[in-house]
């Protein structure tokens, strides 16, 4: 789960990290006032959006006057802002964070991120901050740093030190740099992070270091016991399918393609996308219907499936382990009686209760077209496809 | 003996109170497991299944001699579970749940480094269906009736696509000597590579198919140890070919988010070992019976 920059600059400020003085605006007049309640003659109004990229996408802006301020950020609310990271919809624009510009004198970055290998929790840091860390580790790779922390000791003090030193820090910067590292490193532990990015960390003119943007996204696995960082979720920034399948427990995410996949199981729904593909077609969607599907949930999944206006048709695919297939026969047939489908269906259901399900749909009466294998399916799905678009 | 079970290991089940619990005890004792008690805190003395049920994982083991355990408990419990099983002796654990909190994951595999080689617990999954050795005895959630007794070893992060593969063999006549699920979490027990070496060293088990997906290092790692260690052949399939990057696709581990963590690249890592690599899901077992004729044959 992702939250804002400024929900994250106010949590890590919370555990120590310096960053720059400012407010949230819900308006142009509110963007107005927090410029005057800062002070100072120049001001950084930031769209808020999930995503990176905003400054070239033009949602970043150093103003000089209050004027400047209200002006630029009219033009920003509810404006849909399209970044390299957003796809061709964007994001929606509905709060701004003003903050007091920053003299800078150098860019750091910042990072510390689950290392799938080591398993661990991993620093990477670089003495040549301000750009995406994958361009950072194409261009630059030899800036990088790296330090991973035992999770039964924690960053320890030497660690920190050694990575202040390696990315060129000297003087009182050493200590400050200690802090942020040691700051990152308990927000990431005690609130389940996945990601915590400072990019970038800037020593100002005044040789002090401080957060200049921040990014935190967190293990939804454990939003259960971090109710505080679950209330952070900003629907206005979910793709509103994806919202509402995980509201109903299923996983979904939207693509470009045509064919609407309906399937049990992560790997077997990656699968059968590939298969599709390799058929000659477009899957619009990912979507794992997940164990123990009732008729229900079946139905909601078509919905979901169903509320991509490209989808032409869709394809079953089922490999029942806990699940039963005549559950999910019966849950096809509902969602044709109650949703009134009328786009051809491709159902293949393997496992258990095979026979019982096949029957309930041959019984059935409805178009609907059984298939008895992976292949089969997707090839009836993607042939069915080019026929109705031709038609 | 197959691998990591067969008709003779005692199994325990964690959490065999509950519903879920109950209900796949039920399967695994219908399908030849030799399931010896259950532990539930608080339900310790009572009998489920004609099982006795114990507190504690301690005293079901000093109790019983399990030496494997299957758990179905909840998220938010499951890394104390493992860590219950793996302090009380046990050797093997099959973690099913899916949504454990990932730092809890890593405190998990951090524990149980502190034990000696000889007594570290072996731990399948979180997030998977389990393990089967056809025909004699499972540990987890699979219908066992899609398998066939055999002896190709199966491999995958994914559950229904391990069912897919072992359903394709069976088609085909190929059966199975174990398959294992190793669970769709960035953080798991058993890699793909701790399987394979197990699956070398088993005279059960000619050949392996090994399932991957997009995301992690495992795919790779198991290159480089089939090209280094193995001598039996491995057939292979990535899943994710059609995933974008940077999006989270089910499995919580199922992310491209560093290089080399594509279907492509994984598939190209694997072919330059000499793995075959189906060329679709549909073709698992088809290239598995290709993989297997040739050997014969040559």
């Amino acid at each position: 789960m992702d939250i804002h920059e400024h929900q994250a600059k106010e949590i890590l400020a919370g555990f120590g990290v310096p960053v720059p003085r400012g407010g949230v605006a819900y308006s142009p007049e509110q963007a107005g006032y927090r410029a005057r309640e800062l002070g100072g003659e120049a001001w950084v109004v930031k769209a808020q959006i999930h995503s990176g990229g905003r400054g070239e996408a033009g949602g970043v802006k150093l103003c000089k006057t209050e004027e400047e301020v209200r002006d630029y950020a009219a033009t920003l609310f509810g404006k849909q802002l399209v970044t390299k990271q957003t796809g061709a919809a964007g994001k929606g624009v509905y709060r701004l964070w003003v903050e007091e510009a920053s003299d800078i004198q150098q860019e750091l970055y910042l990072g510390f991120v689950l290392d799938r290998k080591s398993e661990r929790i991993m620093i990477v840091a670089s003495s040549h901050g301000g750009m995406e860390i994958e361009d950072l580790a194409e261009k630059d790779p030899d800036s990088l740093r790296r330090m991973i922390i035992d999770p039964a000791v924690g960053l320890a003090g030497y660690q920190a030190r050694e990575l202040a030193f390696a990315l060129g820090l000297s003087g009182g910067q050493i200590a400050q740099m200690v802090n942020v590292l040691n700051a990152c490193y308990r927000a990431y532990r005690d609130l389940d992070a996945f990601m915590v990015e400072i990019n970038p960390l800037v020593i100002r003119a005044s040789g002090d270091l401080v957060a200049l943007d921040a990014k935190m996204s967190f293990d939804t696995n454990a939003l259960y016991r971090r109710p505080d960082v679950a209330a952070l979720r900003d629907p206005s920034q979910e793709d509103p399918r994806e919202a509402m399948a995980a509201d109903h427990g299923l996983a979904y995410v939207g693509l470009d393609g045509d064919i609407g996949c309906i399937i049990n199981g992560a790997g077997l729904a990656m699968a059968t996308m590939d298969m599709i593909k390799l058929a000659g077609g477009e899957p619009a969607n990912f979507l794992d219907i997940g164990g123990g599907a009732s008729p229900e949930r079946v139905c909601t999944a078509f919905r979901t499936v169903l509320s991509d206006p490209n989808v032409g048709v869709i394809l079953v695919n089922i490999f029942a382990g806990i699940n039963r297939c005549d559950w999910i026969a019966n849950g096809v047939i509902q969602a044709y009686r109650d949703i009134g489908l009328d786009l051809p269906v491709i159902v293949r259901l393997a496992g258990t209760n095979v026979q019982e399900g096949k029957a309930l749909l041959e019984t059935s009466g409805l178009p609907i077209i059984a298939t008895d294998t992976l292949a089969e399916a997707a090839e009836a799905a993607v042939s069915l496809r080019r026929q109705n678009a031709a038609a | 003996m197959a691998i990591l079970i067969d008709e003779t290991t005692p199994v325990l089940v964690q959490g065999i109170s509950g519903r879920i619990g109950q209900f796949h005890a039920a399967e695994m004792i219908e399908h030849n497991t030799n399931v010896v008690a259950g532990v539930t805190p608080g339900k310790g003395g009572s009998r489920i299944l004609d099982r006795p049920v114990f507190n504690t994982v301690r005293e079901a083991v000093e109790a019983t001699g399990a030496q494997a355990s299957v758990m179905f408990v909840p998220p938010p419990f499951a890394a104390d579970a493992m860590m219950e099983a793996a302090d009380a002796g046990i050797q093997t654990a099959v973690c099913v749940a899916d949504g454990i909190p990932a730092q809890d994951m890593m405190r998990v595999k951090r524990f149980l480094r502190r034990y000696p080689r000889h007594r570290k617990m072996r731990l399948i999954g979180p997030n998977c269906a389990g393990v089967i050795s056809p025909g004699r005895g499972f540990m987890g959630i699979m219908p066992p009736h899609i398998y066939t007794p055999g002896r190709v070893g199966i491999v995958g992060r994914s559950g229904t696509l391990g069912y897919e593969a072992a359903s394709q063999m069976k088609a085909l006549g190929i059966g199975v000597s174990t398959s294992v699920g190793i669970g769709g979490d960035p953080i798991n027990g058993a890699s793909f590579r701790d399987i394979l070496e197990l699956f070398e060293a088993d005279p059960d088990t000619d050949a392996v198919m090994m399932i991957g997906e997009i995301g992690g290092p495992q795919e790779a790692e198991a290159a480089a140890f089939v090209r280094d260690h193995m001598s039996k052949p491995v057939v292979a399939y990535v899943a994710g070919l059609s995933a974008p990057k940077g999006r989270q696709m089910g499995h919580a581990g199922a992310i491209i988010s560093a290089f080399g963590e594509s279907a492509q690249e994984k598939v190209e890592m694997l072919n330059a070992v000499g793995i075959t690599v189906a060329p679709n899901p549909s073709a698992m077992g088809a290239t598995v019976a290709e993989v297997l004729q040739g050997r014969h044959a040559a």
